[in-house]
């Protein structure tokens, strides 16, 4: 489904780390990146969400900006000059990454682990009194956990959860601060709440504070083996929209089921019987 | 834009009649049942309803006592707002509870920022509780020249200040306010701004035109929309609010935006510790702002004006409503203004008790019912402020410059102040001074002779914040300073919003540095990482050193300080060391000390 | 966004407004607003002239619509009538969505087309942004169709009854085609009644529990002298079968293709295998024609789309490749250099037409439903599905759903009172047709003397006992959208 007409399309030219790149008009700092074969760190982004540009993990340093800027949200513009190396962007990452890392867990966050290695992030240096974020796994239903500890804020479960995709908005911030969390009203529990359990949220966490419950059970059997899964594409049978599933499956079972960003019908998004209506297909 | 859910939990008649005193008497609820087979609603209705959740909050909390689950559904569902978003919205604001406080009393918050703290607010405290009071530690009050400040929660009854009370509220014939000065500058001559404080009667309208008001309005609205943005430009007049942006630059900006509607908006948030001068000029000279803000209408092209004032203000707010709906039946708000075919309304708004929306960004998302998180810039204000609207946000002794501007002209008020800082600047003097007040002087005054007309330190001087809990920590050593935007930057300082507050050789400096950390750390709105956990760190090095960190630790707050400046949203993070650091770099703290 | 349904739903609850019509007068209130934007002269007079016909017949047998007519048929205010079809009429574009709350009616054909002349009256069809939206229930209904699984139509909706058509797919078939339509499933049933259909080979769906009025249709099935079921459960229909094929997931033990609602083609992929003896639907009926004498082989799915392609023109440029590479092509797509189409009718708007005639009126007149309400059965029943379920809850049944509230019948606030039956009550629900027993849920919202039900849990509800086998006579779809029903107290009343 295209949501658009076409339209033609204008390139912007700008600098990346010296190397010149084109890039179409309304393109992000972030797609010139790519375009120039930049691997930059990310985490609050996601190319089927709006860019809230809150982790600041992907900053980088624009010539004549005071601040750095967030290449997710910044749009290119002809003649910007950006270093994705320099001094300033690598202690802003390291810092961010490390900040992150000294108060959140980040075992099940590979990519971050990876990045926090790449900039030599060292949370261990706060001591052990640095406040953490401190929760108990909310387990109250048989389709997903939310486990806290893990969240780092990134607010993509709110945005998949509001008008980004799902219109429930079962999910806020609420609080300030180091005190903010992700809440129902009055963290009242979630089969209570507007969920509508489309796990269109777990599907954008980054971290695994959002996991589903075969996920979570077979971690806890310690019988998570993704690096033995398949994925395979297919399309959900439930309704004629037609949208793109990816079976994960691990020992001839369906174990988890996500949705392609890159589709055009639903841009990684799916409802409750495409996400998690499969049981049967293992004659439950 | 959604099918909203709630919660079993139903509101109780006080909670009703508060959400309805709200919803039903301005826009009426977003879903109506027309007829049993006709029901309006939707996005529209519900996006045009968004921006009362604030209020709503207001008199859920001012009603129940605080903001219970039925309470916050009834208001959800009168909004259409979701009750999870309505719930985020409501716990990022200090002033409301969320969990029933067992007493129909009144909460009285005591101040415990810097100059509160050094006025032992803690010992007040423990006194207020020992009397069985229900007291809540709050951050700057903005009366820090009467430490130390409370302000009662008002339970069922409105919000008050004690302290207000020893004013003359409407007195046909006022005193002058002793915050306001001795109505001289440094060099004896009179002051501008504050000229009419003390001195009309902020009640009445009859009283602000004898003393000359509405006649800058009549004379803009005479020459016309283009001469005085060219005045404001031209003036050099620039932000008062602490960012010292060009005021014409910026009006000039908004009026050439593409769209129809704009906004003026008067950032009345006044809550940097150590300030207090909008609050003296708002509660003395309301009408003053009310025609500087209609000015700012007519030059920009906006039709509409909001006052977003913070929440601990009740006079102030009080005084405002008033002189609006006085400038209304004397026609200088409302249709055709002065027989003219410029039409402009304001409505003023109560923040709910968060430092962040002070930042303009942040104050747009408050009102329009959002968490006041501020916003990625670009784009601006300028462009897209307010509802996403173009629009012109000034705080209010700026905009009591434009007054003056546009009755003598620009080119006259170039000539007060220095070279890069034209006109006159309010100073909130507090601390250990012998007349802590609202002080108006030229630009380019010395520090020291500013501390002179506050009666000079008591005690021996050690140090002076600037510019606030944002700004920095200058020497005793340093009174020579000249105080314009370009004497700050060459010093490394700020003016910020105009706080100068006294410290003398008795203060414990490791405890004032930490509650300025910790202040950061609780007024972070948690949207970036490098604020959000930046601040808690730098506190923790604070907390863990005794407000003393050595050697190591001071490179740590370096690092953290270059992460949250590079790296932060918002101006919040940008500066949120800076304090700290200064302390260090004086040795008030630190190894040396 | 005006949402027209008998009960606000939660689509209905993202409107700007929502009208709550009577169930079955759809065609009273199409026939309404085109009235009112006749009367109002807010018809696209250019348009109607340039690409329809029959407009001066049609603007006359709608003239009698009076938005007071209209008004009272439908029970939906003459001012909420007006906006919409003001609404509709001066939109730049707009689009008319409908879903089986159209379709499972008796005059189900002239609802939609009812809904068409809309669309033919304010040009709001053929272009972007504009158009007619039928919304399937499932991921392949368009699929079937497009593949020729209609009574009347091979593949590509080429006429069964133009030899032309059939001698192009007997060359490729080698063996000969029926020249008449067959059957639709309503039909299929009357056959059985009338005993002159004998033995039926069901694939893929559950006519024991899914047909309206549905104890007269496991009569029916129970009847047969042969009956082979081809499923992946042994459903309620597989349980009257003399033999059962036990068959692999469509969408995930298969591979294949499926066609959404906006004709888009897609794969499907075996992601794990089925289980047992379960085998894929072509190896089936493969391994059935081969055992039948014919040769047909083991052709692989890739390979029979390619024979689809060659045969059915709309296919034609939808290479596996293709679809594999660009997630899938909306048909026409007739040459692999052409892109899919993103909406049809766009002919409407050309200068010629594109050589066809222009589209025509249909004049359509209200006729409600079948059964009316009477003092012995003085509530409308209506059925629906809920969000967390489907169909007759053989894929969705095993999902452990935290949102779903089980089978309960609606009832309005007054109603309840009325009847002195409280939420959660079981009651008695009595048809024409049968009764069955359920509990009851009462509902602010739902307008009064209207009832409301899914039909997920028939081993627990037998719901399509009460539904009414009325159908259409061209599209052959039960009228399940209206029965007539009472309500009975089972619990001694105080």
């Amino acid at each position: 489904m295209t949501t658009t007409e076409p339209v033609t399309e204008t390139a912007v030219s700008l600098s990346i780390d010296g190397a010149t790149v084109e890039v179409p008009k309304g393109s992000s700092v972030l797609d010139a990146c790519n375009a120039a074969g930049v691997d930059t760190p990310t985490l609050c982004y996601a190319e089927n969400l709006t860019p809230v540009n809150a982790c600041r993990v992907c900053v980088v340093e624009q010539e004549g900006s005071r601040t750095l800027i967030p290449s997710c949200s910044r749009q290119a513009e002809d003649g910007m000059e950006i270093k994705t190396d320099s001094e300033r962007v690598r202690h802003s990452r390291k810092m961010v990454l490390e900040f992150l890392g000294s108060g959140v867990d980040l075992s099940q966050a590979p990519d971050l682990q990876q990045w926090s290695e790449v900039y030599g992030a060292d949370p261990e240096r706060y001591g052990p009194s640095a406040a953490k974020i401190e929760e108990e796994v909310r387990i109250q239903d048989e389709l997903y956990i939310r486990d806290y500890d893990k969240c780092v804020l990134c607010y993509k479960c709110v945005e998949a959860c509001g008008d980004d995709a799902q219109h429930t908005f079962a999910i806020a911030v609420a609080g300030r601060g180091f005190d903010a969390r992700i809440r129902t009203e009055f963290d009242t529990s979630l089969p209570d709440s507007a969920c509508v359990y489309c796990g269109n949220c777990v599907a954008v966490c980054p971290t695994n504070a959002l996991q589903f419950k075969t996920e979570f059970d077979l971690r806890s059997a310690a019988n998570w083996r993704p690096e033995e899964q398949s994925v395979t594409r297919t399309v959900c049978s439930y309704c004629g929209v037609g949208c793109n599933l990816e079976l994960h499956v691990q020992d001839e079972t369906i174990v988890k089921v996500t949705s392609p960003n890159d589709h055009s019908v639903t841009s990684g998004h799916l409802c409750i019987k495409g996400r998690f209506g499969w049981s049967y297909v293992h004659g439950e | 834009m959604a099918d909203l859910h709630f919660g079993d939990d139903k509101p109780n008649d006080i909670e009703r009649d508060a959400v309805d005193g709200v919803v039903a008497d301005t826009l009426g609820p977003a879903v109506v049942q027309e007829h049993e087979r006709m029901v309006r609603g939707g996005t529209e209705r519900r996006n045009e309803r968004r921006h009362l959740l604030l209020p709503v909050l207001h008199a859920l909390q001012r009603a129940a006592g605080w903001i219970s689950p039925g309470g916050l559904n009834y208001a959800s569902e009168q909004l259409q707002v979701p009750p999870a978003e309505a719930y985020g919205v409501a716990t990022f604001y200090e002033m409301f509870t969320f969990t029933d406080p067992g007493h129909e009393d009144d909460v009285v918050h005591v101040c415990v920022d810097a100059a509160c703290q050094i006025a032992d607010s803690e010992a007040l405290i423990a006194r207020l509780e020992g009397e069985g009071k229900h007291v809540h530690r709050s951050p700057c009050l903005g009366q820090c020249e009467r430490p130390i400040a409370q302000f009662i929660q008002g339970r069922g009854r409105p919000d008050r200040v004690e302290a207000d009370s020893a004013l003359d509220q409407f007195s046909a014939v006022p005193q002058a306010p002793a915050s306001a000065g001795n109505g001289a500058m440094a060099d004896g001559s009179p002051v501008r701004l504050l000229r009419r404080v003390g001195v009309v009667d902020p009640s009445s309208v009859e009283s602000y035109i004898a003393a000359g008001g509405y006649t800058a309005l009549a004379a803009a609205i005479e020459r016309g929309p283009e001469a005085v943005v060219a005045e404001v430009s031209e003036s050099g007049l620039m932000g008062r609010g602490g960012a010292a942006f060009p005021t014409g630059f910026k009006w000039k900006a908004v009026s050439e935006a593409d769209g129809d509607t704009k906004y003026v908006v008067v950032n009345a948030d006044e809550s940097e510790p150590g300030t207090f001068k909008d609050r003296v000029l708002i509660e003395n000279d309301p009408f003053a702002v009310i025609e500087a803000a209609t000015i700012a209408g007519f030059a920009t092209g906006a039709t509409k004006g909001w006052i977003y004032i913070r929440g601990e203000y009740p006079l102030a707010t009080e005084r405002l409503r008033n002189a609006i709906a006085q400038a209304h039946t004397a026609g200088y708000l409302g249709q055709q203004i002065n027989g003219s075919d410029f039409s402009f309304d304001i409505e003023v708004r109560r923040g709910a008790g968060a430092y962040i929306c002070g930042e303009e960004t942040a104050l747009f998302n408050s009102l329009e019912g959002f968490r006041g998180e501020p916003r990625q810039k670009p784009p601006f204000p300028t462009t897209n402020g307010l509802f996403d609207r173009p629009t012109a946000i000034n705080n209010p002794e700026t905009l009591v410059n434009v007054l003056d501007i546009v009755t003598d002209g620009g080119a006259a008020y170039k000539a007060i102040g220095t070279e890069g800082s034209a006109g006159t600047k309010l100073f909130c003097l507090s601390g250990h001074l012998s007349k802590p007040g609202v002080y108006e002087v030229e630009f380019g005054t010395t520090l020291g002779q500013l501390l002179d007309m506050a009666g000079g330190p008591v005690g021996e001087l050690r140090a002076i914040m600037l510019g606030g809990a944002a700004g920095s920590f200058v020497g005793a050593d340093q009174l020579d300073l000249p105080l314009s935007f370009e004497g700050a930057r060459e010093a490394g300082v700020s003016l910020g919003s105009g706080v100068v507050m006294a410290f003398n050789d008795t203060v414990d400096f490791g405890a004032v540095f930490t509650r300025l950390a910790e202040f950061f750390r609780n007024e972070s709105c948690g949207q970036c990482v490098p604020c959000r956990v930046g601040t808690v760190r730098q506190h923790e090095v604070l907390l863990n050193s005794g407000g003393n960190p050595v050697n190591g630790q001071s490179e740590l707050l370096e690092e953290i300080d270059m992460a949250m400046k590079d790296a932060s949203i918002c101006g919040l993070g940008h500066t949120a060391a800076t304090a700290v650091r200064s302390g260090i770099a004086l040795g008030l703290i630190g190894a040396q000390s | 966004m005006f949402s027209v349904d008998p009960r606000r739903t939660s689509s209905a609850k993202f409107a700007d407004v929502w009208l709550g019509l009577n169930v079955g007068t759809d065609v009273a209130l199409s026939n309404t607003v085109a009235n009112h934007i006749i009367t109002n002269n807010l018809h696209n007079k250019e348009f109607i002239a340039h690409a329809t016909q029959g407009f001066e017949a049609y603007a006359e047998s709608v003239s009698t619509w009076t938005l007071e007519r209209g008004s009272a048929v439908t029970g939906v205010p003459a001012e909420a009538i007006a906006e919409l079809a003001e609404a509709y009429a001066t939109a730049e574009t707009a689009q008319l969505l409908w879903t089986l709350g159209i379709t499972e009616h008796h005059n189900a054909v002239d609802n939609v087309l009812s809904l068409c002349n809309l669309a033919l009256l304010t040009g709001h069809i053929g272009r972007w942004g504009s158009g007619l939206v039928p919304l399937r229930g499932q991921n392949n209904v368009q699929g079937g169709g497009d593949m020729g699984a209609l009574p009347n139509k091979l593949p590509g909706f080429q006429d069964i009854v133009d030899p032309e058509a059939r001698a192009k797919f007997e060359a490729v078939w080698g063996a000969p085609v029926p020249p008449e339509p067959g059957r639709h499933l309503t039909l299929m049933f009357e056959g059985m009644e009338t005993g002159d259909m004998r033995a039926v080979y069901c694939i893929g769906e559950n006519p024991a529990d899914s047909e309206a009025d549905v104890a007269h249709a496991r009569k029916m099935l129970g009847q047969l002298d042969m009956l082979v079921v081809q499923d992946i459960f042994l459903t309620r229909t597989a349980e009257l079968a003399d033999v059962v094929f036990p068959a692999s997931v469509g969408w995930a033990e298969s591979d294949g293709t499926v066609t959404s609602s906006e004709r888009r083609v897609q794969r499907v992929r075996a992601a794990v295998p089925p289980p047992g003896d379960a085998r894929d639907d072509i190896e089936i009926i493969t391994m059935l024609a081969n055992h039948m004498g014919a040769d047909w082989g083991k052709p692989t799915s890739h390979e029979l789309w390619d024979e689809l392609r060659s045969l059915s023109p709309l296919h034609q440029g939808m290479s596996w490749e293709r679809l594999e590479a660009e997630g899938g092509l909306q048909w026409p797509c007739p040459s692999e250099d052409h892109p899919g189409s993103p909406f049809l009718h766009g002919w409407l708007w050309t200068e010629d037409l594109g050589g066809r005639d222009p589209s025509p009126f249909s004049v359509v007149e209200h006729a409600g439903p079948i059964e009316e309400l009477t003092d012995e059965f003085p509530l409308r029943l209506t059925t629906g599905r809920a969000l967390d379920s489907y169909n007759t809850g053989v894929q969705s049944g095993s999902m452990q759903s935290p949102i779903r509230y089980g089978n309960a019948i609606d009832l309005s606030t007054a109603d309840a009172e009325r009847l002195g039956v409280a939420d959660g009550e079981t009651v008695r629900v009595v048809s024409p047709r049968g009764s069955v027993e359920m509990p009851v849920r009462v509902l602010e919202d739902l307008p009064v003397g209207l009832t409301f039900t899914t039909f997920h849990f028939p081993e627990l509800v037998d719901v399509n006992v009460l539904t009414n086998d009325a159908w259409d006579k061209r599209s052959g779809t039960a009228e399940f959208k209206a029965a007539s029903i009472r309500i009975e107290k089972l619990q001694p009343v105080g």
